[in-house]
């Protein structure tokens, strides 16, 4: 409603003049950005009416604790906001980007097991290492987590198994194989906790002063590595070939092929891409701290299925991604001090959840924008038409024919435009 | 020979949620609509039957009460899968998206909601098993397949089956199904033709919601006595057994029996004595139907049949 109406103040402005000004907004209004904003104002608001419909005499202090409760202990909620991005920073790219490449990795879930795992294998067992140790570490990690999504890149590349699937069955095999291998190999397991053993002191990820500004938060260099990490993505993605060639795929792999590009190569790669990124992500967090171990139970790791969230509602490019993932380790701080009320912190979840519903309609909202703001276009061009010819008759009826036609194409352009991005985002 | 008896009842209790639930996934895949869903459904489904079954207790007989919960159960997952009918039908919105979305929502939801209503703040909600047919009167006589199939047995085995068999009818010899199937194949013909394909669409999802939701509710049953708002990634077996049974009812009964049979194998492995003395960690049966599933499809993906239209949102204006 209320972009409507934003919309229309705009549209009014352009029927004086087209200005610089009025298209930048134009562009903003219609770009992806309106549409997240959109589905998170929604987002919040279904949350504020669950609170109130749950317990209506706490709702309203229980939702200022989601909005601003990550603030409430200054810098040090700060640093746990960091903190909780880092993981899934690196699984909302894993996601976003085979998203770019048309595949949906439901998968990051395991690779980010597995990269926890090899990084927990190297952390306990390889002290010998040195200094070198989380370095060595975190490149195990990447490589689990690479190895993981490879057979289902290779799987959906030459035999057509959809990914989703075989990825899920993945996320399982991977779970359970690492809870049989960390509960009987004596030197991974810890018995009295269930969960993997200690990491040793050099295999922990340094904090690079992180912990002099963020006074006791747990944030560490992890942080700045996710962050260059996503930097990195943006620009393999958008400045090189190899990017180019990974979303060409994405927007038809039909006619990437007609124009050379391997399409099977750039499906394999991309999916052991995404691996390697979620499986990153599984290192960073549990060479963290001292404290973070593998527990044995039969649950799939929370951070792959946040990484999706992560990535829908960053629209797959990896800065959006950055700010997604800030903005849901915010929300899910809140929500752990929302326990103060006697809510349970589920609703973040919830929240999360429709959230994604909605950022679903993005493409329906943006379309409509654009198709309101082109619509409004048109018709203040089309009275600028006939007002500018007020000859003879004849002339003003061929100039109207023309008007009309004109009109018609751009319409049908239009049109197109939309079906062509209606391709792209759908995967 | 008891083996065997118990290998087919257990088999029956993992292959008919899944046989349900896939049988749900057709409808909405051959309707043109990507059910991805379906775990987030199962979950909604079981979670309020569930609750009813809880709120219940005692005041009526076992099977009546499995019978009410089941109605409870699909009218839950009918309204539930309205969102995603609503997101890519009406919306035309990626439907993978919305369906996780879907998934994620289920879970937190039932968690919330159990810690609300219950008594004692928890989130796992548990209830008394008492819908188990120790002997079907009169057929349980008949030797061998009377203790095969009608006893210890639950009578959402049987509405499996006829569900079924009710699904094959009405996808192969009515008109609906008919129209069914069109829309999922090329839904501009159909429209040209009259048919009504949002509509078409919409019922798909809805029948798939209903099963998904009774699914949710029949796996939970009989071999749990508490429900922890989840169906442990059944519904995405369901989309495995969706696919491996090409989108037709009878090879999804192969499919499922297989899954099933899987299912059991580790789940009960230690009731049959050739695998008990066999000494292989658990951990190796948990993994097999879930590496059987990768393997069953690389072979079978190939030259799938699947719903030319299915996933891609219907524009009037394409046509």
């Amino acid at each position: 409603m209320k972009t409507d109406k934003n919309t229309k103040s705009v549209t009014d402005a352009q029927n004086q003049k087209t200005c610089f000004f009025s298209r930048w907004f134009t562009k903003i209004l219609s770009s992806g950005f309106t549409a997240s904003l959109f589905a998170i104002i929604l987002g919040l608001l279904t949350g504020l009416i669950i609170l109130l419909v749950a317990n209506p005499g706490q709702a309203v202090s229980g939702f200022f604790m989601i909005m601003f409760g990550a603030w409430s202990e200054g810098l040090k909620s700060i640093g746990m906001t960091f903190y909780y991005a880092t993981p899934i920073i690196c699984t909302g790219l894993a996601v976003g980007f085979a998203f770019k490449t048309g595949l949906f990795n439901i998968g990051a879930t395991g690779q980010f097991t597995m990269g926890a795992f090899a990084a927990v294998i190297v952390g306990t067992s390889c002290s010998f290492l040195g200094s070198a140790q989380w370095i060595v570490g975190l490149l195990a990690a990447v490589v689990a987590g690479a190895l993981w999504a490879l057979l289902p890149g290779l799987l959906k590349a030459f035999l057509n198994v959809h990914e989703v699937i075989s990825s899920i069955m993945m996320n399982y095999i991977g779970m359970y194989l690492v809870n049989y291998t960390v509960s009987n190999v004596p030197i991974l397991y810890n018995q009295l906790t269930n969960s993997s053993a200690q990491i040793s002191d050099t295999a922990v990820i340094p904090k690079f002063g992180m912990d002099k500004i963020f006074a006791g938060s747990a944030v560490n260099a992890g942080f700045i590595i996710a962050v260059l990490v996503a930097i990195l993505m943006h620009v393999i993605l958008n400045k090189t070939t190899f990017g180019f060639e990974l979303r060409a795929v994405g927007f038809n792999r039909n006619a990437s092929k007609y124009a050379g590009i391997n399409e099977k190569k750039s499906i394999t790669l991309s999916m052991t891409i995404a691996g390697a990124l979620a499986g990153l992500g599984g290192g960073l967090l549990f060479l963290g701290s001292l404290g973070k171990h593998i527990e044995v139970v039969d649950v799939l790791a929370s951070e792959g299925f946040d990484g999706i969230s992560v990535a829908l509602l960053g629209l797959s490019t990896p800065l959006g991604i950055l700010f997604a993932a800030l903005f849901i380790a915010y929300i899910k701080q809140g929500g752990f001090y929302l326990q103060l009320y006697e809510f349970s912190k589920e609703i973040i979840d919830i929240i999360i959840a429709v959230i994604i519903y909605f950022s679903a309609f993005s493409l329906f909202v943006r379309g409509a924008i654009k198709r309101y703001l082109s619509y409004k276009k048109e018709k203040a061009e089309a009275a600028a038409g006939s007002m500018g010819v007020s000859g003879s008759t004849s002339n003003s009826i061929g100039a109207g024919k023309a008007g009309n036609g004109s009109t018609g194409n751009s319409i049908a352009g239009a049109g197109k435009a939309g079906n062509d991005e209606s391709k792209g985002g759908s995967v | 020979m008891n083996t065997v008896y118990f290998l087919v009842q257990q088999t029956m209790l993992f292959t008919i949620p899944l046989l349900i639930v896939a049988l749900g996934g057709m409808f909405s895949e051959r309707s043109g609509v990507v059910n991805i869903a379906l775990e987030g459904i199962m979950t909604m489904g079981a979670f309020t039957s569930i609750l009813f079954v809880k709120f219940t207790e005692g005041f009526m007989s076992g099977q009546l009460q499995l019978l009410l919960a089941i109605i409870v159960a699909g009218a839950t997952g009918m309204l539930f899968s309205m969102l995603h009918a609503f997101a890519s039908i009406n919306m035309k919105a990626d439907q993978t998206i919305s369906g996780t979305a879907l998934n994620m929502f289920a879970p937190a939801f039932a968690i919330f909601v159990a810690r609300q209503v219950q008594a004692n703040h928890v989130q796992q909600i548990d209830f008394e098993n008492t819908f188990r047919i120790v002997k079907v009167p009169g057929l349980s006589s008949i030797p061998f397949i009377g203790k095969l199939f009608f006893s210890n047995v639950y009578l959402t085995t049987y509405i499996g089956f006829a569900i079924l068999i009710i699904s094959a009818f009405v996808l192969y010899k009515t008109r609906f199904g008919l129209r069914l199937r069109a829309c999922g194949e090329h839904p501009q013909a159909a429209d040209s033709l009259g048919i009504n394909v949002y509509k078409i669409r919409y019922s798909g999802v809805m029948i798939s919601g209903m099963l998904g939701g009774i699914g949710g509710l029949v796996f939970i049953l009989p071999i749990s006595t508490n429900f922890n708002a989840t169906v442990s990634g059944y519904g995405f077996l369901a989309l495995a057994v969706l696919i491996f049974g090409q989108w037709k009812p009878a090879r999804i009964l192969t499919a499922a029996l297989f899954f099933g049979f899987m299912n059991t194998i580790a789940a009960a492995y230690s009731g049959i004595p050739f695998l008990a003395s066999m000494h292989i960690p658990s951990y190796f049966y948990k993994m097999v139907p879930y590496i059987a599933t990768l393997i069953v499809l690389t072979f079978t993906s190939k030259k799938s049949q699947a719903p030319k239209a299915s996933g891609i949102p219907y524009d009037k204006g394409m046509r």
